[in-house]
Formats: structure tokens, C-alpha cells, sequence
């Protein structure tokens, strides 16, 4: 399979008054063509920075954004933000925002809203655009009549739908999905999926898929990442990292998930993550991690090539304890 | 279940919210919970399962009597507190108990979490300045929010989402209730936290003996804090077993279609499609007049689109509100 996305590298800080917050700091994957690479995280780690810095939407207050993206063998980080705009945001790459259907605009009529991307970056006429915001609607499962209704008329799952008929209109070739179903009820998450399951082997899209919900991102996940205070701790296939995540901290997060159709003993993480703005100097899950010895506490640990393509950043590895 | 086993008893219980409608104000009424009935036993968990809309969270408010029901009939200790005035439930409040969903929107931002836990005994007058202050240290303890003199004397935002959960719980456990209701009590917090407190609710309601009501969207994690489930539908419980036998031997459609929307952790998921039923939930101004699930339901017939099905007590404990279950035992 070849490579959609490389990143290399990434780091994005932000200035604060209390001090620099590193929100991603040296995060490296790949992303492959037509699949999916799920991002999983807890609050604070990082992931929806890490989206943000992908599709350059940065707050004001940056204080390092750095490392390369490389998309099609072009580093996109290098290119100016006119340039950005014109050939990498919406074009190739697009986003799904985290409660996005909640967002839209509840004046304006939702064809409307979901042809609004091709009028504005594409420069296409008002009647064409809405032509195929129609067809996009159909496309996700909404009649192309709802395109003339007002997002209050539309459920939640619906507004979803449209939403992510927005996010493909301008034939992106990889969506990033943050959080894309958290605010809606289980069966509707489960139509949601299997809209985006469907979409992905239609178009070939390739997603990057963020979430704090584990059981979730077995839905769509080829291959998993996981965060932790800024850092990428674990890249595995998913057929390793659910049967058998590497990191103390994922093993930990794996065994705090509930089932519903298995017994097992429920754990949890005890202590929080740490600030992101004086991060421990070794190993930043080490204050936590019930397998830490003097190294971990000292060292930052580096990427542990397990097998090619996943790694785990982890002492333990490297030092043949495991 | 004898009558000296019932904490509270439920019957045909509804809460109907008014809302106006229309340029001249006529009234409709929202059919949150519509005709619900049950028992809970002392020391018992039961978990009340639904999706947003389902009326799950106006039935705990109902059962605490922050709503006074449209109508059927709420009996706690054997004492018909339906339509009792708030004036005389003063004895009712100091033995219910509620944690909320948003820790940093339940508790007042100005105060301590001294004087948080110390509201409810002013309120209730109990104890001296000196017992109180004893019985907010071991509340704090209890929670394990140690050391207690950390915390006491921190103001809400100080505390992470986790920890102020804590003090809601040990707040709704302050005046050693017999009832306690949480709804949603962690959909706001992150995984790993979230088994942690439900931990410790569960070690406190087995160690006190409290009957506890859990509200959630989220079925996974009831099999692990509770003896009973309920799954509400549009403002009925459809099906009510004990958790083991609803959730390896789901009845009703919907409890099944639920059970089958939800993931486990496993690769293989990405490989199929989940079967989910067509539509939404119906409105609860008009709902349908049979069964409310009959529209999305496969196996509706003639008759669950016009008559509303009774419970069936299809195996002992295990009830479903479903016409496909008549005659079944």
C-alpha cells in the first residue's frame, strides 16, 4: 500500500501565560492510502491539537509549529498559507470538527452550507454547487429534498450526514474525523460508522480517525496511535494492538474499557497525566506506569521499531524486558 | 417481592412536561415518562438505560420529587409522597440523594468544598459546628479525597473532573441517605477515571447498603455496577431483567438492536456493517399509539401499531414490554 500522509517530526506549542504548552511534541506516522489510522487519547493528550496542526487551522498563540508533512513527496509545512489554502486544505486534505453538527449555521439552508466549500475554494457557480451538495447529500443518505430545509429541521444524525457531505465535497483524499460521532446515541453512532465505512471503500478515502472512545475505533481502525501528554507512546495494526496493546499506558486504557460481552476485571489508571508545560524529564507516563524502573524516571524513551511500521515508546522494550 | 421489601415502588408513573406551542399558546404536553412501574428493593442497583430523549433522566428527577408527577403514584418507606408539598419532604430529601452529570455545573463556584458538604447538614440541622466538621472529614476520607485537609479548604475549579465527582458523591452521601440517584455521573470524564469512580459508588452502595439508581446511555458499563437494568424507550421501560439475564438474553427489539449497535474492542469490527433499525425515536407529543418502538421495529404486526403491549413476565424478573412475548409464559 502506498503512503497518503508522512509526518515527521511534528511539533505544535502554544504560548500561555503560565508557560510553553507543548501539545504535540515529535510525533512521526504514516498514513496509508484507504485506510484508517485511529488517534486515541484522553483529554488533554493532544489529539485534536495534532488534527489542527495536519490541516494548519492554528489558534494565534503558536509558539512552535514545526517538523515536515509530507503529502505526494511535497512538504506541506514549507509551502506559504496562501498556498496551504489553495492546494492542500479541502483539496486533499479535509475535517470533520468535533460537534460540527451543532455548528452549523442555523440560518442558512443546509444545501447551502454543504455547497459553501466549492464556492469559496473552488470558485464554483451558486447553481452548480448546489447541484452537487445535492448529490453529496444523497450520497450520505439524506433525500436531496432536505437540502432546501433549515438545520433545526434535521436530526442529529442527519446534521452529521451533512456534515460529512461537506467535509467530501471538494474530493479531499484524506478526511480527518475528530470525534465525528461523540454526541449521539448509539444506534445512531452505528449508522454513522457504517456510512463512513462505506464512503471510505467508495471513494478510497484514507482517515484519520480521532476519538477517546477505544471500543470505537475498532470500527474503522487499520492501524492504531496511541497519544499521551503530547507524545505518540504507540503505533500498532489493529489486529495487535486489541488483542494486545504494547504500552503500559495503552495496556492500562484497554483494561479500564468496559464490554459488553466478556467478562473481565475492570481496571483504572490511578494519578493524572502530567502538565504539558513542564512534562517529567523521562518517560512521561513513568510517574503512573506500575512497571517504571530508574531509567524511565530519567530518560525520555525513543521509538521502539517492534515490527515494521509500529513501534512503542517504551524503556522496557528497548531494555529486552518485554 | 413482599411489601417489607420495597424501598420504593413505582406505579404507572407519568411526567408530562407542558411546553406552548403555536402563535396562540395553545398547550402540549412532552410525554417524558409515560406510564412507568417497578419496585427497587433496599441495597439494590438498578440501571436505567436510554438514549437522549428516552425520559430517563425526568424518571430520576420525578422519583426524587423535583417534579411532582402528572400522574400514577410514588411510594417511598410505604409512604405515598405522589403529591406531597415540598414543605413536607423535608424527611424525603435527607433520605434521597442525587449526583448530576456535570460536576463543575452542580456545585457552586464560590464556595469551599468545606462548605459544599456542609450546606445539606445546615439545611437538615444536623449535629453541632464540631460533629459536622467530623463528618466532612470522613466523607472526604470516604471518597478518598486524602489528605482531607488538601481539599477541604479548595474552591471547585482547583479540583479535576474526577475529584469533584468525588465530592458530589460523598455530597449526596453526606446525610447517610437510603436512595441515591446518579445520572450520567461519568459521561464527562475520561476512560481511565471513569472505572474509578464508578468503583467507588459501587463499594459505597454495597457497604452502606443504599439503594442506588444509575442513569446512563452507556450499557457497557452497567454489567459491572448493578443488579437490575431497565431500557427506556420513548418514556417506557421496555425491558427490565437482571443485568446477566438482559444482556445474554435480550427480548425486546429494541433492547436487542441497542445491545447490537454497541462495539467491544475488537479488529474484526472493521470488517462488517452493524445492523441498525430505520428511523428515530418518535415524538413525544404524539407518540404512536401501539407499541412507540413498531415503526423501526421488524417484526411489528397489525396489532403493535394499534394497541400499546402490557409487560409480560416473560421469565421470573425478567419483564418485556412487547407483543411478540403475549402467552409466552
Amino acid at each position: 500500500m502506498s503512503t497518503a500522509l508522512s509526518v515527521r517530526n511534528l511539533r505544535l506549542y502554544f504560548s500561555t501565560r503560565k508557560g510553553v504548552v507543548k501539545a504535540v511534541d515529535n510525533a512521526s506516522f504514516d498514513l496509508r492510502k484507504g485506510e484508517t489510522l485511529a488517534i486515541v487519547g484522553e483529554s488533554g493528550c493532544g489529539k485534536s491539537s495534532l488534527a489542527r496542526a495536519l490541516i494548519r487551522l492554528l489558534p494565534r498563540n503558536v509558539h512552535t509549529y514545526s517538523g515536515e508533512v509530507l503529502l505526494d513527496g511535497v512538504d506541506v509545512m514549507k509551502l506559504s498559507e496562501e498556498m496551504f489554502r489553495r492546494s492542500v486544505r479541502w483539496r486533499k486534505i479535509s475535517m470533520v470538527f468535533q460537534g460540527a453538527q451543532n455548528s452549523l449555521n442555523p440560518v442558512l439552508k443546509v444545501g447551502f452550507q454543504v455547497a459553501e466549500p466549492l464556492m469559496i475554494h473552488f470558485g464554483v457557480s451558486k447553481e452548480e454547487a448546489l447541484a452537487e451538495a445535492k448529490r453529496y447529500l444523497r450520497l450520505v443518505g439524506i433525500h436531496e429534498s432536505f437540502a432546501d430545509r433549515y438545520p433545526f429541521e434535521l436530526s442529529g444524525g442527519m446534521k452529521q450526514r451533512a456534515v460529512i457531505a461537506m467535509a467530501l465535497i471538494t474530493h479531499p483524499e484524506i478526511v480527518i474525523l475528530d470525534e465525528p460521532t461523540s454526541a449521539l446515541d448509539v444506534i445512531t453512532q452505528a449508522n454513522i460508522i457504517n456510512l463512513l465505512k462505506r464512503l471510505q471503500s467508495e471513494m478510497g478515502l484514507s482517515y484519520i480517525f480521532i476519538t477517546h472512545d477505544i471500543a470505537l475505533t475498532s470500527e474503522l481502525a487499520d492501524r492504531v496511535a496511541v497519544m499521551y501528554a503530547g507524545e505518540i507512546v504507540e503505533i500498532s495494526d489493529a489486529e495487535e494492538f486489541y488483542r494486545r496493546p504494547r504500552h503500559p499506558y495503552a495496556e492500562k486504557l484497554m483494561a479500564s474499557v468496559p464490554t459488553l460481552r466478556t467478562d473481565k476485571k475492570l481496571e483504572f489508571i490511578p494519578g493524572t497525566p502530567p502538565s504539558l508545560i513542564n512534562p517529567p524529564p523521562g518517560c512521561r507516563f513513568a510517574p503512573r506506569c506500575p512497571y517504571a524502573f530508574e531509567r524511565c524516571l530519567r530518560e525520555s524513551p525513543p521509538p521502539y521499531e517492534y515490527k515494521t511500521g509500529s513501534f512503542v515508546r517504551c524503556w522496557l522494550y528497548h531494555e529486552g524486558k518485554r | 417481592m413482599g411489601e417489607d421489601n420495597v424501598l420504593l415502588r413505582v406505579e404507572n408513573l407519568k411526567m408530562w412536561h407542558a411546553m406552548r406551542r403555536g402563535l396562540f399558546g395553545g398547550v402540549v404536553y412532552v410525554r417524558a415518562v409515560d406510564g412507568v412501574t417497578f419496585s427497587l428493593a433496599p441495597g439494590e442497583a438498578v440501571s436505567v438505560v436510554g438514549e437522549s430523549g428516552s425520559g430517563k433522566t425526568t424518571l430520576g428527577k420525578t422519583i426524587l420529587r423535583l417534579h411532582e408527577p402528572t400522574d400514577g403514584k410514588l411510594i417511598f418507606k410505604g409512604r405515598d409522597i405522589t403529591h406531597t408539598p415540598e414543605k413536607e419532604l423535608m424527611w424525603f430529601k435527607r433520605e434521597t440523594g442525587l449526583v448530576q452529570q456535570d460536576p463543575y455545573g452542580a456545585m457552586p463556584s464560590f464556595m469551599t468544598i468545606y462548605r459544599i458538604l456542609e450546606e445539606p447538614l445546615i439545611i437538615h440541622k444536623v449535629g453541632t459546628k464540631e460533629e459536622r466538621s467530623e463528618m466532612i472529614f470522613k466523607a472526604l476520607e470516604e471518597v478518598r479525597l486524602t489528605p482531607v485537609e488538601d481539599f477541604a479548604f479548595k474552591y471547585p475549579h482547583m479540583l479535576s473532573g474526577g475529584q469533584l465527582q468525588r465530592v458530589a458523591i460523598a455530597r449526596a452521601l453526606i446525610l447517610k441517605p437510603s436512595l441515591v440517584v446518579a445520572d450520567e455521573p461519568v459521561s464527562m470524564l475520561d476512560a481511565s477515571v471513569r472505572v474509578e469512580i464508578l468503583t467507588l459508588m459501587r463499594e459505597l452502595q454495597e457497604k452502606r447498603g443504599i439503594s442506588f439508581i444509575y442513569i446512563t446511555h452507556d450499557l457497557s458499563t452497567t454489567r459491572y455496577f448493578s443488579e437490575w437494568i431497565f431500557i427506556m424507550y420513548a418514556g417506557h421501560i421496555v425491558e427490565r431483567a437482571r443485568t446477566k439475564a438482559l444482556l445474554q438474553n435480550p427480548l425486546h427489539p429494541y433492547t436487542r438492536a441497542l445491545l447490537a449497535a454497541i462495539p467491544d474492542p475488537d479488529p474484526e469490527n472493521r470488517k462488517r456493517f452493524r445492523e441498525v433499525p430505520p428511523g428515530e425515536p418518535p415524538s413525544l407529543v404524539n407518540p404512536p399509539p401501539g407499541c412507540r418502538f413498531a415503526p423501526r421495529c421488524p417484526y411489528a404486526t397489525e396489532r403493535c401499531r394499534r394497541e400499546e403491549p402490557p409487560e409480560f413476565e416473560v421469565e421470573p424478573d425478567h419483564f418485556v414490554k412487547c407483543w411478540l412475548y403475549v402467552g409466552a409464559r
